[in-house]
């Protein structure tokens, strides 16, 4: 970490006058600080000149097809050259891209990262601040819980949302319907369902909550209101994964285990494929990528889903949380920052080229005018029996809370929710108790790392 | 005396020259990974406050870390279970080929071989398929007939899981080392047997097995490093049971997750110093304990 950033920040801060934004979006961001000079705007001559200039880009990204869009921005820069590279999707990018960056040599200029994953970067400073390059002025085109997932804690703009996954739940129209039950407008309704429906027919449960998705885990935290992981200055972290929100949680999922009312398999495994071809479960609680996931990974049952919200905890106040999508990043090591900073903002904000990651790559957008586009929402896949799902989802992402973030460490603690938390959901025991030693893991691993956590 | 002695040195440097690819492999490798590994041992990387000499600090901490001595108990446990009954079927079957009294033993040696041809990984992926709970066959064997389903990805059941699919893979392994060892027996010795009246187990006892002695260390030796580094098969069956297989069950396992979920590759670099001394201890011992019995 580069020394005395407590100045700098603080000046910056008070020059730029976004203390109070900054705090209010990002903070949960990072603990990388912005050197004053970042800020500085890059002027418009610059920025033409740079775009002019024949420049090589390198950009990993798992995304398949995405020369469609690449194409588009090569149609309006022809001088930029972007080579596309699949380094792997997730975890196996990331690990790349650590390797790279730790060996200062091999690192893309651009780079595919999840929501999830950017204050794993922004920690090790290795992510470029787009705000010189113009990106604060793309803020209102994006929803607002993406923009303040990319935003850093001193207002910086880590990365540009691409594409994103807003928590609702899909169910089997049929099972509903042979057992009298619809969608559950509260959990309570869902819990009761849940019972009903297993004591009805041992061989069928309303849902699968799967013991090795913390993702999924932590987009339910992120409904119910939980702030689990908040970062402030440069090495202070204030850990939460058992507050009182969590608790309610881990208790509903953890009695409904215990119950043996539910389901707990590992999901993406052959198991859970065939379970959801074959009626296992009746609904499927997910991100807005999975009804055209389930519509490729469980063909034989077309026509049988529909889609809801989630359940709430609060009819009276809707909310959700998101699992998934993803963000366009400048890796900090760039030797063409204008060039790679305005490739990411094109490839995500252009329209033409946002519309074809949600028509070709059929992408759940991140800008505002996709999820209001008629031709978007008013989809009507036979998958679904031509319900409009894309309007349920979209309708969900405008409740998701802009404020929660995640860790710096995120590797470390979805395993360790997988060996507390996921593992007590298996094996039926107390998920509270789980929750507790989920907590004390997580602050012992943070402070080997050398944080104060509070 | 001159003409002897340059004779020799031309003989050594041309063993030398012959040696240099390996020496050259070997070095940059084996030895130079392994001194950069012990260098980086000696280091503590944090997220907050970055790169510091910690000199001894991270074994000190491997030392009494219960995560890695639980993983090293448990590819004890499996090295001490599953080492022996896979090269006492190695064995048998070795015997039973070099007996001549087989049918189809090419067939059958090629068979026996077949699964050590398969890559570890795949035959992981395959073994975890004919495991699966739910619509593995055996499941839907034991379904079929109204039997209790067997759980092989069980807590109890998993490290069997695992010591069946090792002893797949590497039977046929070992299994033609021996073979091959038996084969350099010469016939005489069991033409004198015969001719003193011993039989096909007699000569099996008195002569086979005693001239198999050397070929069995070597297997053993290949058993111990194997078993103390399971890595493999864990790390495969740990996404179809996360519940069962943590990120520290073995100790290879452990190393690796320090590294690539911890973000501790110094403290890894530790572990895996660690693991590396505890396997030459137990070769040690089981050499030992294997010359001791050799001399009456």
């Amino acid at each position: 970490m580069p020394g005395s950033p407590q100045f700098t920040r603080r000046s910056f801060l008070a020059a730029t006058g976004v203390a109070a934004l900054g705090t209010a979006l990002g903070g949960c961001g990072s603990s990388g600080t912005a050197p004053a000079a970042a800020v500085a705007p890059v002027s418009q001559a610059d920025i033409d000149k740079a775009m002019a200039t024949p420049t090589e880009l390198t950009f990993w990204t798992w995304v398949p097809d995405i020369d469609q869009e690449v194409a588009l921005f090569q149609r309006k820069y022809p001088a930029i050259k972007v080579t596309v590279v699949n380094a792997g999707r997730g975890t196996p990018a990331y690990t790349k891209l650590r390797t790279a960056l730790q060996a200062g040599t091999g690192a893309p200029d651009v780079s595919q990262i999840e929501f999830q994953y950017i204050p794993t970067f922004t920690i090790t400073d290795s992510l470029l601040d787009l705000r010189p390059y113009g990106a604060e002025a793309l803020r209102d085109k994006f929803i607002d819980w993406t923009w303040g997932q990319v935003s850093g804690q001193g207002g910086e703009v880590w990365a540009i949302p691409q594409d994103t996954g807003p928590l609702g739940l899909l169910y089997r129209q049929d099972i509903f319907d042979r057992h009298g039950l619809k969608p559950p407008a509260t959990w309570d309704e869902f819990a009761d369902a849940a019972r009903k429906l297993h004591a009805a027919d041992p061989q069928v449960f309303l849902t699968n909550l799967a013991g090795n998705q913390a993702a999924a885990w932590h987009g339910l935290m992120w409904q119910t209101g939980a702030k689990p992981y908040t970062v402030s200055g440069a090495s202070d972290i204030s850990i939460k994964v058992n507050d009182e929100a969590s608790k309610k949680l881990a208790k509903f999922w953890g009695g409904l285990a215990q119950e043996g009312v539910i389901g707990t398999e590992a999901d993406f495994t052959d198991g859970w494929y065939a379970a959801l071809n074959n009626g296992k479960y009746a609904t499927w609680i997910t991100a807005a990528w999975g009804p055209v996931f389930l519509a490729g990974a469980a063909k034989s049952t077309a026509g049988l889903w529909r889609a809801a919200p989630l359940p709430q905890w609060n009819a009276a106040k809707p909310a959700s949380g998101n699992w998934g999508g993803s963000t366009t990043a400048v890796v900090k090591t760039t030797r063409n920052p204008i060039a790679a900073a305005i490739f990411a903002q094109f490839l995500n904000s252009d329209p033409e080229s946002a519309k074809l990651f949600a028509t070709k790559q059929f992408f759940f957008p991140a800008t505002k005018a996709l999820v209001a586009d008629p031709g978007f929402v008013g989809d009507t896949p036979a998958f679904f029996g031509g319900q409009q799902v894309n309007k349920v989802f979209a309708d969900v992402g405008s409740t998701v809370d802009p404020t929660f973030g995640w860790p710096p460490f995120l590797d470390q603690v979805v395993t360790d929710w997988t060996e507390t938390v996921g593992k007590s959901l298996t094996a039926k025991t107390d998920a509270v108790a789980a929750l507790d030693q989920w907590q004390s893991r997580i602050t012992t691993f943070a402070q080997g790392q050398g944080f104060t956590v509070r | 005396m001159s003409t002897l002695s340059s004779t020799k040195d031309r003989r050594g440097s041309a063993g030398l020259l012959f040696a240099t690819p390996f020496l050259v492999l070997f070095v940059v490798l084996f030895l130079a990974p392994l001194a950069y590994a012990a260098y980086l041992s000696l280091f503590q990387t944090k997220l907050v406050g970055g790169t510091k000499f910690v000199g001894l600090d991270n074994y000190a901490r491997a030392v009494a870390d219960p995560l890695l001595l639980q993983g090293v108990l448990r590819v004890a446990t499996f090295f001490v279970v599953q080492v022996p009954v896979m090269l006492l079927l190695a064995l048998l079957f070795a015997l039973a080929l070099d007996s001549g009294l087989m049918r189809l033993a090419r067939v059958v040696r090629l068979g026996i071989f077949v699964p050590y041809a398969v890559p570890s990984v795949v035959a992981t992926l395959m073994w975890g398929y004919l495991y699966g709970p739910d619509y593995g066959p055996f499941a839907q064997l034991s379904r079929a007939v109204d039997l209790p389903v067997p759980r092989f990805l069980s807590e109890g059941w998993m490290l069997g899981s695992l010591a069946n699919v090792v002893t797949w893979e590497f039977v046929g392994y070992n299994m033609i080392i021996l073979y091959a060892a038996l084969r350099t027996i010469p016939g005489d010795l069991y033409e004198a047997a015969a001719m003193d009246g011993a039989g096909a187990w007699r000569i099996a006892w008195s002569i086979k097995l005693p001239a198999l002695r050397p070929a069995l260390l070597l297997t053993l030796m290949f058993s111990v490093i194997g078993s103390f580094q399971l890595f493999n098969e864990p790390k495969l069956l740990q996404a179809i049971a996360p519940d069962v297989i943590d990120s520290a069950y073995t100790a290879n396992l452990y190393a690796y997750s320090l590294t690539f979920i911890g973000q501790q590759p110094n403290y890894a670099a530790a572990v895996s110093f660690l693991l590396g001394l505890v396997i030459v201890i137990v070769s040690y011992v089981v050499l030992l304990t294997a010359n001791r019995r050799r001399t009456p």
